[in-house]
């Protein structure tokens, strides 16, 4: 099996803050991997250097099969859907997706299923600021499926949905899995990992605590539900 | 270059739609419109706008370009999460900004003058001079915004930097003209122009416009030194150089700077 991400060795230091003391983890392709963590174990600035938005002091990091040198090429492959939406204030969601649009060059069929579903359309012709938190969110995720990406980032993707539009993505979810897209989910909401994941990559204070299958994290922490078995391992501290 | 072209688009919308610039455009409007009728001719007018365009400018751009800087960081996190480059998207931003203002400023001081005429080689200067500071000073504010992460340090930070270069930078040439007016100072003075944009900026504008009696000491000093055209050409050299180090330790910082 392929790897869509491979890191080694990635440390990343914030004045005297060390957040990332050298990860090293593979990430399969084609499946949903799950990213998991206390708050302030470094998952979200690991995301973003994968992104390539903050980067690491040293280590490497191979997206997609692109080295990360902070060329911006590979992100035409990758959708991200960030914890919070931010959008520039003054425009309005049909101007956002058209610059995006722009931005990403021809060659892409669109996947609407979202805008579709999320019934987005008389949203869009509004200021971004003045949307509320869900749709923004909505917008947010539309987004990061809209390009069919070959790896999608997802950043607490539920946070501030409601139930129906969080079914609504996990579905999408399940559809760009099919179409062999690979996922990396970043949440604290356990039940909805058990639910879409396979993989499982844990991060405790910089360095990567666990990796491999869900089923094996279960297993080596002699639970049977997720959350148990994450909040043990958690507990043990780190190895 | 494409992207590029999309990002300034979105960038030129945004502002568009910015009570800011346009406030900043009428002000212009408003004063050169003010002052022909107070003041008769183009040429005078011109002169009486001189000291408008060389604290304004540099004060508008410090601080709106700050600001600006600050405003975009959700616009630069979308675009450095599409295959969009740091470089690219720097220029964007910075075209984005210094643009409109230009425009803001050329058509508030042009359009008076369209419809009363006069002017002349003048407004010409004055238009170009205004156009360097734009860029200078919308530089200098990427970098200050970029050197300090908490925004309301930035902005004090930004106006300091106005209040040294415009206002208390004189003060300190005459101090040091006072203090050591028994030495040779043409050379020293010489320097401190080449040091600080709007001094440089007021220089290049009354050697332009003839009016020695307004230049103060290093105006003097600078012509006697270069005699005009060669000074002229100096100082524009020198604006060329004070547009292009801002920009180019901007995007260095840019390029490293995390999310």
């Amino acid at each position: 099996m392929t790897s869509a991400i491979e890191l080694a060795g990635l440390k990343k230091r914030f004045r005297r803050l060390e957040v990332l003391r050298g990860v090293d983890c593979r990430i399969r392709s084609g499946c949903v991997t799950a990213l998991v963590g206390p708050n302030g174990a470094g998952k979200s600035t690991l995301i973003k250097i994968l992104l390539g938005l903050t980067r690491a002091d040293s280590g490497r990091a191979v997206v997609l099969g692109h080295c990360l040198d902070g060329s911006s090429g590979y992100r035409n492959q990758v959708g991200y859907m960030p914890q919070a939406a931010h959008f520039p204030e003054n425009l309005r969601g049909l101007e956002v997706l058209n610059m995006v649009r722009s931005l990403r060059g021809p060659g892409h069929s669109e996947d609407r299923e979202l805008l579709d579903a999320f019934a987005l359309g008389p949203e869009l012709t509004k200021p971004v600021r003045t949307l509320s938190g869900g749709n923004r969110q909505k917008l947010n995720a539309a987004l990061a499926f809209l390009f069919r990406p070959d790896l999608l980032i997802l950043d607490e993707p539920t946070a501030g949905l409601d139930p129906i539009a969080s079914g609504i993505l996990k579905q999408q979810i399940g559809a760009a899995l099919e179409a062999g897209a690979t996922i990396l989910i970043a949440s604290h909401v356990m039940s909805e990992l058990e639910e879409l994941a396979t993989d499982i990559v844990f991060l405790l204070e910089g360095t990567v605590r666990f990796q491999g299958s869900i089923a094996e994290l279960k297993a080596t922490a002699g639970e049977d539900r997720l959350e148990r078995a994450v909040a043990r391992t958690m507990l043990a501290g780190p190895r | 270059m494409k992207t590029a072209w999309q990002i300034l688009r979105y960038q030129l919308r945004d502002a568009a739609r910015s009570r800011w610039i346009v406030a900043y455009g009428l002000l212009f409007l408003l004063l050169t419109e003010g002052l022909f009728w107070f003041g008769g001719g183009g040429e005078r007018v011109v002169v009486s706008l001189v000291n408008a365009v060389l604290l304004l400018i540099p004060l508008v751009g410090l601080l709106f370009g700050a600001l600006h800087f600050y405003h975009s960081r959700d616009f630069m996190e979308l675009m450095l999460a599409q295959p969009v480059d740091r470089s690219v998207l720097y220029a964007g931003l910075y075209g984005g900004l210094a643009l409109p203002l230009t425009l803001a400023f050329a058509l508030g001081v042009g359009l008076p003058f369209a419809w009363h005429g006069g002017g002349g080689a003048a407004l010409i200067t004055l238009l170009g001079v205004g156009l360097a500071l734009t860029l200078v000073f919308t530089g200098v504010a990427f970098l200050v915004a970029l050197a300090f992460e908490d925004r309301a340090k930035g902005m004090g930070a930004a106006l300091l930097l106005w209040l040294g270069a415009g206002i208390i930078w004189d003060g300190l040439v005459l101090l040091v003209v006072l203090l050591f007016g028994d030495f040779p100072l043409e050379r020293p003075m010489l320097a401190l122009t080449f040091l600080n944009p709007i001094d440089l900026s007021r220089v290049l504008l009354l050697i332009q416009l003839d009016i020695a009696a307004l230049m103060g000491y290093t105006g003097a000093v600078f012509r006697h030194f270069f005699g005009s055209t060669a000074g002229v050409v100096a100082a524009a050299v020198a604006m060329l150089a004070w547009t292009a180090a801002p920009l180019w330790l901007g995007f260095r910082r840019f390029r490293r700077k995390d999310f």
